[in-house]
């Protein structure tokens, strides 16, 4: 039953229909994100402290490279969404907030992208 | 449309001792916006990785300042952090665990999971 007045509803106040699905995804996304977070650590330290040669073929070897890539899908848009909720929470000024929502959401999906291409970069080396 | 403004508020943050539970929850949240930004370096280092020798080599260089591998150490917890307490929100999420004896308890094991983690990953990684 829709409690709302008509003219709440013409407004656009109320349930824009689509938090279910930004909730969900985020819990989706966080439990994808256990597992695959130990491959990001063990792909950090080798990074950090392994011969170039050992990082490359780590990365390039297909499970290694599955796990970061679906690391690196499922983190931007679990840190998109999240970021969502904060800038919603802490951002009055309607048009400031739609910006901010805009701008981390296509940063982000930039980020991944740049990610994306990195990995696949390094397939084509190892 | 008129305000009453002369409502009786809620107690203040600045006045309010938070629980531990409350404390987590905004650790939790500020995590995130950090990891977030975190994943910027992630970027930059899978991209030299991916720029060949020298630019791996010149990622290591920067890595190795002791104030960014400071940093790198705090992402590092904050990452355990954040996974350990997202593991109560799922559990919260399937309406377990609301009841007050739990809550501090599960807090002072996520703490103490986030911490052991940090050092397993220091030490044996």
């Amino acid at each position: 039953m829709d409690y709302r007045s008509p003219l709440a509803r013409v407004r656009g106040l109320g349930s824009a229909k689509a938090g279910t699905s930004h909730w969900w995804m985020q819990r989706v996304t966080a439990v994808a994100l256990i597992p695959l977070s130990f491959s990001l650590i063990i792909f950090l330290d080798l990074s950090l402290n392994a011969p170039y040669q050992e990082t490359v073929a780590w990365l390039a070897s297909p499970f290694n490279s599955v796990c970061i890539v679906a690391w690196i899908l499922a983190v931007f848009y679990h840190a998109a969404l999240g970021l969502q909720v904060v800038i919603e929470d802490y951002i009055a000024v309607e048009g400031v907030k739609i910006v901010a929502v805009w701008a981390v959401n296509l940063s982000f999906l930039l980020l991944a992208l740049a990610a994306l291409i990195a990995v696949f970069r390094t397939l084509l080396i190892g | 449309m008129a305000t009453n403004t002369n409502r009786p508020t809620s107690p203040h943050l600045q006045v309010y001792r938070l629980p531990l539970t409350g404390i987590i929850s905004i650790t939790h949240r500020m995590t995130g916006v950090m990891l977030s930004a975190g994943l910027i370096f992630f970027v930059y280092i899978v991209s030299s990785v991916a720029g060949g020798a020298t630019s791996y080599a010149a990622m290591q260089d920067l890595m190795s300042v002791w104030l960014i591998r400071l940093m790198y150490w705090g992402f590092i917890y904050a990452l355990f952090f954040h996974l350990c307490h997202g593991v109560r929100h799922l559990i919260w999420d399937a309406g377990k665990s609301f009841d007050n004896d739990t809550l501090d308890h599960y807090a002072k094991i996520e703490l103490g999971c986030s911490l052991g983690l940090t050092l397993f990953t220091f030490i044996f990684v």
